[in-house]
């Protein structure tokens, strides 16, 4: 996996952008990656932020937007309106923790 | 006397207790639960709303699939006692076990989506159930002209392919009615192009594009709007239909859910090589019920019981499971006309070009349009009868090969320390 420096410090990311290795994400980053896509970090963000990271910590996998909305408590509706279009990519992205997985 | 229960006796638990049953010794009981007394050949429903399949087709009686030296209890379930290995029925019996194979599948959910099970059979429509299938039937066969929309809800659904097979079909039968120029089709989904992958989105975008089809990319439903015809979205877009035919949230039955050890949707947490519980060594699930990164579809579920039967052999005597599963199947998919496509993939390799199975001869091509395809998903259906469902071999090799498989280019550029790349969305 390749390596990039964000916030002064070195990450290892894959050839979209994202991080690898949750352990190496700090806020310093997360407002840098949110910044990478036009995203102003505010409270209700964190929280959100919050929630992926300790969800990741205890399940190993990225929580979907259906489990933030009814683990998490936040309704699709307002991720959408703090993560526009796509949510559960761009949450994952800011919060260094590995994309949805997709199937075929 | 050792026993093993077998929940759902649909595609996957036929195909397990018709294959255990011979390997396993007359001291052992096989008792498999269902509410059903019908089995559904469920890849024949895309067929029937265009009358190219009957009813007869696609439907017979269960106790003619199942093997007789298998007891079939007609039941539903309540929940499963995991501790106590118990299976409580919802009739109030219950049946102890020393094995639990967890197979009921995957149901569609139009209540889960505001607004959809209020209009469904009215302008809304469905053809994953048999029911819904027919409703549609009569509902295409009085359609004149105006706005068709295919959607999908949410992945993962059973059949992943099936939607856009629907938009293929749609097509084609407009054409022969000679109504196709007042028909408008879209294609709605909340994926980011016309499939999972990229080597296949291209290529089912690209079939859509030339068939005429709308494509409607990154779309998450938040309402349907019956009376006023439209879609709409988190986000705020709205798609106006005259006729929509979705696909509603998929989910694992709600006893996973009230058993305490389900996911988001009620599917079982297995690991993904021998389909073995994450919470009992004495529980496994297979099929769509799983958890697992594959397609939801019967192809998959054939190819996991081949390794299944023998890893459940050597558990139950105490020996490590060996046969590991690696996501393998393929499936042929319908694209009008005559024609069809087919993909191969596995939990690794993305449907890729080429042929199949043997390199450089085929016979059969990958991704593309072919009439040998389509003769090899008609065929399916005696397959499925004949050799599947009776536990019987079928001589195609159960892990996947890049025999004949084009690479996906490789174009993952190595990132300069000094500019990281940053995801398009």
């Amino acid at each position: 996996m390749p390596t990039t420096t964000i916030n002064g410090k070195e990450v290892h990311i894959d050839a979209e952008g994202f991080m690898t290795e949750p352990s190496e994400w700090d806020e310093g980053i997360a407002n840098v990656l949110a910044g990478n896509i036009g995203i102003e970090l505010t409270e209700a963000h964190w929280r959100l932020l919050k929630f992926l990271r300790e969800d990741f910590a205890q399940q190993g996998e990225t929580a979907t937007t259906r489990r933030v909305q009814t683990v998490g408590g936040v309704p699709t509706k307002e991720q959408f309106a703090l993560f526009p279009k796509k949510p559960a990519k761009k949450m994952a992205y800011i919060a260094g923790l590995p994309k949805p997985k997709g199937c075929v | 006397m050792p026993s093993l229960v077998v929940l759902g006796a649909g595609t996957a638990g036929t195909m397990v207790v018709n294959k255990l049953r011979p390997k396993l010794g007359p001291e052992w009981s096989i008792t498999v639960v269902d509410p059903s007394e019908l089995h559904h050949y469920q890849p024949g429903y895309l067929f029937l709303p265009f009358g190219t399949y009957q009813p007869k087709d696609v439907v017979k009686p269960m106790t003619h699939v199942l093997r007789k030296d298998v007891d079939l209890v007609r039941a539903s379930v309540d929940r499963v006692d995991v501790d106590a290995r118990t299976v409580h029925l919802t009739d109030g019996r219950t049946l102890d076990y020393d094995y639990l194979v967890i197979a009921t599948g995957t149901t569609p959910r139009p209540d889960q989506t505001p607004g959809m099970a209020e209009a469904m059979g009215k302008n809304v429509h469905e053809y994953y159930t048999y029911d819904g299938a027919m409703a549609l039937r009569r509902a295409l066969d009085g359609f004149t002209g105006g706005r068709l929309v295919v959607h999908i809800t949410e992945m993962p659904i059973k059949c992943p392919v099936a939607p856009l097979e629907f938009a293929f079909l749609a097509d084609s039968y407009f054409s022969e009615r000679g109504i196709r120029d007042k028909v408008e089709i879209s294609y709605v989904t909340p994926l980011p192009g016309a499939f999972t992958k990229p080597v296949s989105a291209r290529a089912f975008g690209d079939a859509l594009a030339h068939k005429g089809v709308q494509l409607e990319p990154d779309f998450v439903v938040e309402h349907v709007d019956g009376e006023e015809g439209l879609l709409v979205s988190y986000d705020e877009r709205e798609i106006p239909f005259d006729l929509l035919v979705t696909i509603p949230l998929n989910m694992g039955a709600d006893f996973v859910g009230r058993s305490g050890f389900g996911d988001d949707l009620n599917y079982v947490p297995v690991d993904k090589q021998t389909l073995l519980s994450d919470f009992s060594d004495r529980v496994f699930a297979v099929g769509d019920a799983t958890n697992i990164p594959a397609s939801k579809a019967g192809a998959v579920a054939h190819f996991a019981v081949d390794g299944f039967v023998p890893n459940f052999l050597a558990h139950i005597q105490g020996r490590p499971m060996t046969h590991l599963f690696d996501g393998h199947a393929n499936c042929f998919i319908e694209s009008g006309h005559g024609k069809a496509l087919l993909i191969d993939f596995n939990y690794d390799t993305e449907p890729l070009t080429g042929v199949y199975p043997y390199a450089k001869v085929g016979p059969l091509s990958l991704l593309k349009e072919t009439r040998l395809n389509h003769l090899g998903k008609l065929a399916f259906r005696y397959i499925y009868w004949h050799i599947l469902m009776p536990g019987r071999h079928l001589p195609v090799p159960i892990r996947m090969s890049m025999a004949g498989k084009v690479p996906a280019a490789d174009v993952e550029a190595e990132p300069h320390d000094d500019a990281p790349p940053i995801p398009t969305f």
